[in-house]
């Protein structure tokens, strides 16, 4: 077990990533009311309020204050106990991201920030919601380098050795994720909150979106790494095998902090102010982060078919069968893995540069998401949530617990599978995102929309509902491994960290240089992006006063 | 660094299916003009009615084959009267905003142009069918987002 400091930090961090789990959540399901007309919101409260409420509070309060506990917990299991003062700076990094996270969420109730979580200008939220978004940022680069200067520590002292896996992918999505930052931070410190403050009088609407986007992308990256963590570190313990290849592992990791960042354009190809060169450029980009994933996809079956022969499973498909299936632990992160196969194939028709106006801003948008972060990640969050608390709580993992988790992991998939379906579905006709009960004054395109067998009203209510169902027995799992379920006593009881063997015998030590991923990850955010911002300053239109349309 | 065979083999064809992909989407986008929405053209959002052609917005013929039709989005409508075009004719939307990013999105076709304020997005388009088609905004930008909406009729 790790040191008792770490495991306070770490729980807090779970205390509050299932609090922003609860609320968000809670706000998904009024939404499938709101869109289906079942229910009215009192005067005082908006569709689009708690909309921003469960973008924030899920996509990003949610998985950073959950990536995190992952994170110290790990790190501290696989290079040692903290010193004093990387402690100190976790414990910082905690209080200023759930500073900013108060700070941002009492605005959004407040009704004072109903731009939801892209805030794209000229919409103009209550200059304290920039600022407390800008805290969650700065935290979590606090809590970052924290662990940064454990790692740092740990090379010191172990000279000339790679770093265990583990380790080394929490610094690649570290490296990623500060990198990424520094796109919504230049944003948001130069140009919303100035303005916001009323310190400039305008705002330049495409370049702020453009540097959002320069975060945006790789933010579902920073989500989607620490899934493909526990895919390659967890997964094979629970298997009773070794990593299938420490260096293609490595290797993974370190293209993401390559391609996940220059590849923003594709989120704004339907916009004006980008050229078709620029635009057409990220999209090759883009389709270049998809090789990774392709490795991951390879790494993973491959572990499986050694993992079910040395059980005994033969032919063709035999070793299938011999899978752990009753662990709720591996089945929740297959099943995670399942579902990212049409996520990700999705992703590719979203990037495909000229088709994505057939999908742009439509509910199929919605529909994606939701099979990437909301199953693929979140469910690989729940499955690490089962044996993370009770090992950090030095509680048991009962069997009525693990068939309750069975429970969840099958309502959440079976959720999803009917509100994701449905929205793709609309999307496809046309059925725009982000948008409250509307039939359009009942035009009969929109009519249509509805009328389908998977495409109407009732599918995505349905889903919503047994999702926010599967979501209270997770929260109920939560609170029962976290303060009420038995201590363990006998180590047979006690609840492991399942981190899996890696033979890094074979891996060659450029993969841990860090430099080289820096310096080519910043070339290529050069080439991408240096000529078309240049251009957005240079030639740029009058700037935007600001709006308060809600 | 070990490759395992069947490892090159998968990453072989990954790696080829997606240069096929970006080549089909690459020679239709640069060769055959079928890039989405755009432009470089930029306004003043706060001069957008005293500027050409948003201060006479609505379609104008501009020769035999070709319209152009320039549309005001802003919170939470269209400003685009008597919008009615030709089936068979390209068609040239010209669209940005007066106040906040919107999108101009018309049902049933590939016309979905994010608009922005201080720019110009511009889309040309062929109706094949005629009929009467939904115009919404699909681009969250306020309390009546969801109401912002128009139509155009193709004869």
């Amino acid at each position: 077990m790790i040191a008792q400091p770490e495991r306070k930090i770490a729980l807090w961090h779970l205390g509050v990533a299932y609090t922003a789990f609860l609320i968000g959540t809670l706000m998904g399901v009024l939404q499938v009311f709101i869109r289906n007309d079942a229910l009215q919101l009192p005067a005082w409260l908006d569709y689009y309020q708690i909309l921003t409420a469960h973008g924030v509070l899920l996509a990003l309060i949610y998985t950073t204050f959950f990536i995190f506990a992952f994170f110290i917990t790990g790190m501290s299991k696989s290079l040692g106990s903290f010193g004093p003062k990387v402690r100190l700076f976790s414990w910082i990094g905690l209080w200023v991201t759930l500073l900013g996270t108060v700070m941002a969420t009492v605005m959004i109730i407040a009704g004072e920030a109903s731009v939801l979580y892209t805030f794209y200008a000229p919409l103009k939220a209550n200059g304290f919601y920039y600022v407390g978004l800008a805290l969650v940022i700065i935290g979590t680069w606090v809590s970052s380098f924290a662990l940064v200067g454990h790692y740092i520590v740990w090379r010191r002292k172990n000279k000339g050795q790679l770093s265990p896996l583990f380790a080394f992918m929490t610094i690649t999505t570290i490296v990623l994720w500060i990198i990424a930052c520094l796109g919504v931070v230049a944003t948001v410190l130069f140009q919303y909150i100035p303005w916001a403050f009323g310190w400039t009088d305008t705002i330049n609407v495409e370049l702020s979106r453009s540097l959002f986007w320069y975060f945006g992308h790789p933010l579902v990256y920073f989500w989607l790494l620490p899934a493909y963590i526990a895919w390659y570190t967890i997964v094979p313990k629970l298997l009773g095998v070794k990593v299938f290849s420490d260096s293609l592992a490595r290797l993974a990791f370190v293209l993401f902090i390559l391609f996940s960042i220059p590849v923003g354009f594709h989120h704004q190809l339907t916009e004006p102010g980008i050229s078709n060169f620029w635009k057409f450029l990220q999209v090759v980009l883009t389709f270049m982060v998809i090789v990774p994933s392709l490795m991951t996809a390879f790494s993973m079956f491959a572990t499986f078919e050694i993992s079910g022969r040395k059980k005994g499973g033969t032919g063709l498909f035999g070793w299938f069968k011999k899978l752990p299936w009753r662990d709720v632990r591996f089945t929740s992160i297959f099943i995670a893995m399942a579902f990212f196969i049409p996520g990700g194939a999705g992703g590719i028709i979203n990037a495909s540069f000229q088709l994505n106006e057939v999908v742009h801003n439509t509910l199929w948008i919605v529909g994606h998401f939701h099979i990437t972060v909301g199953t693929p990640v979140a469910m690989t969050f729940m499955g690490l949530t089962f044996w993370l608390i009770p090992y950090l709580t030095g509680r048991r993992f009962t069997k009525r617990m693990q068939r309750l988790g069975f429970v969840q992991i099958i309502t959440w998939s079976i959720g999803m599978l009917l509100m994701s379906t449905a929205q793709h579905v609309l999307g496809l006709m046309g059925a725009p995102r982000r948008t409250a009960y509307s039939g359009y004054n009942d035009h009969p395109s929109a009519m249509e929309w509805f009328d389908g067998i998977i495409s109407n009203h009732v599918t995505m209510a349905i889903g919503g509902t047994i999702l926010f169902l599967s979501a209270m027995i997770l929260m109920y799992i939560v609170i029962m491994t976290m303060f009420v379920l038995p201590k363990a006593e006998t180590p047979e009881q006690m609840v492991e960290f399942p981190l899996a063997e890696s033979d890094m015998s074979n891996t060659p030590k450029w993969l841990e240089n860090w430099w080289i991923w820096i310096s080519i990850a910043a070339a290529l955010i050069i080439i991408a992006y240096a000529i078309p911002l240049t251009h957005m300053i240079q030639h740029a239109p009058p700037g935007s006063k600001g709006f308060i349309t809600w | 660094m070990h490759f395992h065979k069947y490892e090159k083999i998968w990453l072989s064809f990954g790696i080829v299916s997606l240069i096929v992909f970006l080549s089909v989407v690459g020679v239709s986008a640069f060769s055959q003009n079928h890039t989405p929405s755009g432009g470089m053209d930029t306004i003043d959002p706060e001069k957008v009615n005293e500027t050409a052609p948003f201060d006479n917005p609505g379609v104008t013929q501009l020769d035999e084959d070709t319209y152009q039709v320039a549309i005001v989005a802003l919170a939470f409508g269209y400003n685009a009267p008597d919008l009615r075009v030709p089936a068979g004719k390209e068609i040239i939307f010209k669209v940005t905003s007066t106040d906040v990013v919107h999108s101009f999105t018309i049902d049933d076709t590939k016309v979905n142009m994010m608009v922005v304020p201080g720019r110009i997005t511009t889309k040309s388009y062929t109706f094949e069918e005629p009929g009467k088609y939904l115009i919404l905004c699909n681009e969250y930008c306020g309390t009546g987002h969801h109401m912002m909406s128009t139509e155009i009729e193709v004869y």
